[in-house]
């Protein structure tokens, strides 16, 4: 039976993982992704799952034996944040170029330093280019909804690799929302039986993963991760319908509101693509045109949706919850290199917010797209900075 | 260089074939070549258990040479020989 509960985020997740029950769990604890496996490994520990807990003494170790787990033929799930996924880093591109699909959820928070645990995306955006799948997540629901989406993409035949499950830390890991529950019999028939590819242990077809390329090989590989990630956004759009079909919510490779006769659109991820709808309405309220859209999958880069959301738009305004400073924040040259093959370029607006937990509210965006609106922002806002 | 065929290759570089590395042939990294003298080998096997690239060829229990395609020259059979019989030499 279906129900609504009330439930944080890392809590949802999971439940999620309860209802999928994968084969081995290993991961280290870290604000605030800390809930999500504590909660799990009281499932485990009440014999509620089957899976194999491991307690590791680092993230470094944990994602080396999840991938390693993987490898052998385990479905395999963990979870991270910030310090941990960065602690990740050597093992993330190695994960991915293995073409093992495992699920990880990771719990959006800053990176160091200074030191900070509140949200923003430095953690997801540091790590998006080794090659992993990466959903984000508007709210507890998506959160738990996109735990269930994820194996289904990374463990597509011809997608087979790594998917990062993004929510945000705190706004959703800790807030307590109502969210409605799938079956238990209906998630294990969507998610279904892990098929790995050449595993490890099946001892009468040995292989060998991981193993060294010479620059005849490198590349090629590479190539084939492009073609996998290629296929990953087909894949994504057929496993959004059937869970739309399966629950009634309908996810996109790029979510929108409101966009088809706005003038103005809003580019942003996460959960702040709530406060950017409230933003809207306000907006609209006041006769602006404004819509909003956000990439519920970030890697591989939805650009043609992308495109189409943007054509005829006077202006498209890009809110990252990150900055590579020196530059821009990582949305924005994406948007803008997805906005270069229409006939007309809108004109194009950055605005970085949020970092380390900063304030991210309906005043400040809708004081933005005022300021777009009128032609007095500069390219790039420092949302709230005072200098 | 040519660059292998994405279409040819196994996801994620696994290797499915047992024992392919006999394929590959290490033996053009080589800048030393091992020379056995075949008056001091007691045909003992110390060489061809330590040797990394199976290059070590033995017929009949006796040791007969070097398999060049794949040796690479690491001189390991010199150094282990209990009767110094093999010696590196600059190709």
């Amino acid at each position: 039976m279906v129900q609504d509960i009330a439930i944080n985020g890392d809590n949802a997740v999971a439940l999620a993982w309860r209802q999928i029950d994968p084969d081995v769990c290993a991961a280290y604890p870290i604000t605030p992704q800390t809930i999500i496996v504590e909660k799990f490994a009281e499932y485990v520990a009440n014999g509620e799952v089957s899976t194999e807990f491991v307690c590791v003494e680092s993230e470094h170790s944990a994602l080396t034996l999840c991938t390693a787990s993987e490898s052998a033929g385990a479905r395999t799930f963990t979870a991270t944040a910030s310090q941990g996924l960065a602690y990740m880093w050597e093992m993330l591109p190695i994960t991915a170029a293995m073409r093992t699909p495992l699920v990880m959820a990771v719990a959006n928070r800053t990176v160091s330093g200074p030191i900070n645990i509140n949200n923003d995306h430095g953690d997801a955006m540091s790590a998006r280019d080794c090659g992993w799948v990466m959903l984000f997540s508007e709210n507890v629901q998506q959160a738990y909804d996109n735990s269930i989406i994820a194996p289904r993409i990374a463990e597509h035949p011809d997608v087979q690799l790594p998917i990062m499950v993004n929510l945000d830390g705190f706004i959703l890991t800790h807030a307590i929302e109502r969210m409605s529950m799938v079956d238990t019999n209906d998630i294990k028939k969507f998610v279904g039986e892990f098929r790995p590819l050449y595993p490890l242990l099946d001892v009468k077809h040995p292989v060998s993963h991981g193993n060294m390329d010479g620059p005849d090989f490198y590349y090629p590989h590479k190539y084939q991760s492009v073609m996998a990630m290629q296929k990953a956004l087909e894949v994504a759009e057929e496993v959004f319908k059937e869970f739309g079909e399966l629950t009634g919510r309908r996810y996109n490779l790029v979510d929108e509101y409101m966009c088809d006769d706005a003038e103005y659109v809003a580019i942003v991820l996460g959960s702040s693509f709530g406060t950017m709808k409230a933003t809207v309405n306000k907006l609209r309220a006041e006769g602006m045109k404004v819509g909003c859209a956000m990439p519920h999958l970030y890697r591989p880069w939805p650009e043609a949706a992308l495109a189409k959301i943007m054509k005829g738009k006077k202006a498209v305004v890009v809110f990252d919850k990150h900055l590579s400073i020196g530059a821009y924040g990582p949305l924005f040259p994406e948007v803008v290199t997805a906005a270069a093959d229409l006939d007309t370029l809108p004109k194009m607006y950055n605005v970085i917010y949020g970092l380390g937990g900063a304030d991210a509210t309906v005043a400040g965006f809708k004081k933005t797209m005022e300021e777009v609106a009128e032609g007095k922002a500069p390219k790039i806002t420092y949302l709230g900075v005072r200098a | 260089m040519v660059m292998a065929n994405v279409k040819d290759l196994v996801v994620g570089g696994r290797i499915v074939q047992a024992g392919n590395s006999e394929k590959f042939f290490t033996g053009d990294w080589r800048s030393f070549v091992p020379v056995v003298d075949q008056d001091k080998c007691i045909d003992c096997y110390t060489c061809w258990i330590y040797c990394p690239d199976n290059a070590v060829v033995f017929r009949d229990d006796k040791m007969s040479g070097f398999k060049l395609t794949h040796c690479k020259g690491c001189g390991i059979c010199a150094k282990v020989c209990p009767k110094n019989a093999i010696t590196m030499k600059e190709e």
